[in-house]
């Protein structure tokens, strides 16, 4: 193995790139591990406001219409690098100045909260029209059959709109989540210490720039090529009921 | 109809007790569309009705006002002698009472409208083990031998989509039979199967006819109103032009809108 790494002239990166000091694998690893956290709060967060979002457009009354179309028209045009600022200065500055109204003194702000949150925001306007879309193309019939036997709303919700609209969301959500995993790199700019700042301060000390960011190139690939296993796997379970457009082939 | 208005006042319970539905005066306007103008109907237990009537006279829009699937602009229901409590607008009170009435109510549509993402046998337990909260085994047990009935047993493991529009409607019936309904909705159960199809679901709700369940059901099929319902009502632009025995209505119409009505239709 080293003979292989010292003949490709490949020896410094492995060193540099080692899980124990002096390499910086591990600094990297933690970067991704705030990554994938942030982007997995902020997914779920996202989907959680994204559903809501989705039920107050389709059957809310004139006011919540209003807001949400005010919501996600913002959120959409704003460019998420000002976005994450605004809301990420914004956020903490309300926070600190309640808890030192209720007299309890500046709090800190875990990073990982404040990145949840600020891509949370960002993601639940794409997630509310994502979802929205898909809960408008399930067959109204579905929907009314299980009100005619009675279904109250949120097991109707629950049994049937869900399930029913998850094979026409899952593409959609897919690439919310790409876009999740790769938007922590922005909040590089708030000081959160996720993959991209990692590899930059790692890059930076040893100026091994090209190791450093192929490497990390090569992490949101592995991240990307992953998840698109898993949702590939989520679709085909969605579809089970709906024949293939291929034709029958199986 | 003299009869039903005593019933109300006195109340007299072996009448109430036999009753499985009664509209009285039923309005529905959609915007300025006044599309039912006043209808009223009764069926007793084990009566099968037959609302027949042009294309837009308004028998889905009377049949989806009963289980409030559209909610009436005025007019009183009973379901099994239980009043559903209407606003003066005719919005319901209670959310509750109406979910309540609608699982007594076993509703089949013209599209089948099965849930595509479960079995047919999923569909089947469905409203058993979660709006009513029957036991999953048991739920299980019973919709087997409902899609035995309906000529699906093999089938249970099937999703809707791959089956045949006639297949499809049968287990519809098997999931409304499921409820155990007082009253089963058919809205022109035929309506959107080929030709060759049609006969198998109709054989599936004679057989219910036959074994006593009240039904009231829209239908374009004449031959198929005259031989299994004992109660034939004729809607005409929302209001009910003509009613009575099949026999009668058929081989005596008296109004000149239903005699040019049964001719069209052959
Ligand atoms: N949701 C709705 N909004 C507005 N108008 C409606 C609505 N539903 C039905 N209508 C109108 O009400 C009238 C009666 O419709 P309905 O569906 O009850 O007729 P029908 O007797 O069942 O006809 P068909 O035999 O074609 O099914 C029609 O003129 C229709 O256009
Ligand atoms: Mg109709």
């Amino acid at each position: 193995m080293e003979l292989i790494l010292e003949t490709l002239g490949l020896a410094k990166s492995a060193e540099l790139l080692s899980l124990s000091p002096p390499g910086w694998g591990a600094n990297l690893l933690r970067g991704l591990a705030n990554s994938l956290q942030i982007a997995f709060g902020a997914f779920g967060f996202g989907l959680v406001i994204g559903l809501f979002g989705a039920y107050g457009k389709l059957y809310g009354g004139v006011v919540v219409r209003d807001l949400l179309a005010i919501y996600t028209t913002v959120i959409r045009a704003v460019p998420e690098l000002v976005l994450i600022l605004i809301l990420y200065y914004v956020g903490t500055d309300v926070i600190n100045q309640v808890s030192q109204a209720m007299g309890y003194g500046r709090v800190e702000i875990s990073g990982v909260v404040a990145g949840i949150w600020v891509l949370g925001i960002v993601q639940g306007a794409y997630s509310t029209e994502v979802l929205r879309g898909a809960i408008q193309a399930v067959p109204p019939g579905q929907i009314e059959a299980a009100r005619a036997f009675g279904m109250p709303p949120f097991m109707l919700m629950r049994r049937v709109t869900i399930p029913a609209m998850l094979s026409f969301a899952t593409p959609g959500l897919a690439n919310l989540w790409l876009i999740a995993t790769k938007d922590t790199a922005l909040l590089a700019i708030v000081g959160f210490s996720e993959l991209t700042l990692e590899t930059r301060q790692a890059a930076a000390s040893t100026r091994a720039y090209f190791t450093f960011f192929l490497a990390a190139g090569a992490l949101y690939l592995i991240v990307t090529l992953c998840s698109g296993a898993v949702f590939a796997r989520i679709e085909k379970w969605s579809r089970r009921g709906q024949p293939s457009l291929r034709g029958s082939n199986k | 109809m003299t009869t039903s208005d005593s019933t109300i006042q006195n109340n007299a319970p072996c009448e109430v007790q036999d009753e499985a539905i009664r509209v009285m005066d039923l309005h529905k306007s959609f915007g300025m569309l006044e599309v039912l103008k006043g209808v009223s109907l009764k069926a007793q237990k084990g009566d099968v009705v037959a609302i027949i009537g042009g294309s837009g006279s308004g028998k889905s829009t009377f049949l989806r006002c009963i289980n409030f699937l559209e909610t009436p602009s005025s007019g009183q229901i009973f379901v099994n002698g239980e009043e559903i409590q209407m606003r003066p607008d005719g919005s319901p009170v209670n959310r509750r009472q109406i979910e309540r009435i609608r699982t007594r109510l076993g509703m089949v549509f013209q599209a089948f409208n099965l849930w595509t993402h479960r079995t047919l046998l999923e569909n089947v337990i469905e409203v058993p083990v979660h709006v009513l909260k029957v036991p999953r085994a048991e739920a299980i047990e019973r919709a087997k031998v409902l899609l035995d009935r309906v000529g699906l047993r093999d089938k249970a493991d099937t999703f809707p989509a791959f089956l045949s529009g006639g297949q499809q409607q049968r287990a519809a019936i098997a999931r409304a039979l499921a409820v155990d309904p007082s009253v089963m909705l058919f809205d022109e159960p035929t309506s959107a199967l080929d030709p060759e199809l049609v006969g198998e679901v109709l054989t599936v709700i004679r057989d219910l006819a036959a074994e006593g369940r009240t039904m009231l059901l829209v239908t374009h099929e004449m031959k198929f109103a005259r031989e299994v319902a004992t109660h034939v009502v004729y809607l005409y632009q929302g209001l009910i032009e003509e009613q009575g025995p099949p026999a009668e209505l058929f081989e005596n119409p008296k109004s000149a809108r239903l005699q040019q009505f049964l001719k069209t239709v052959g």
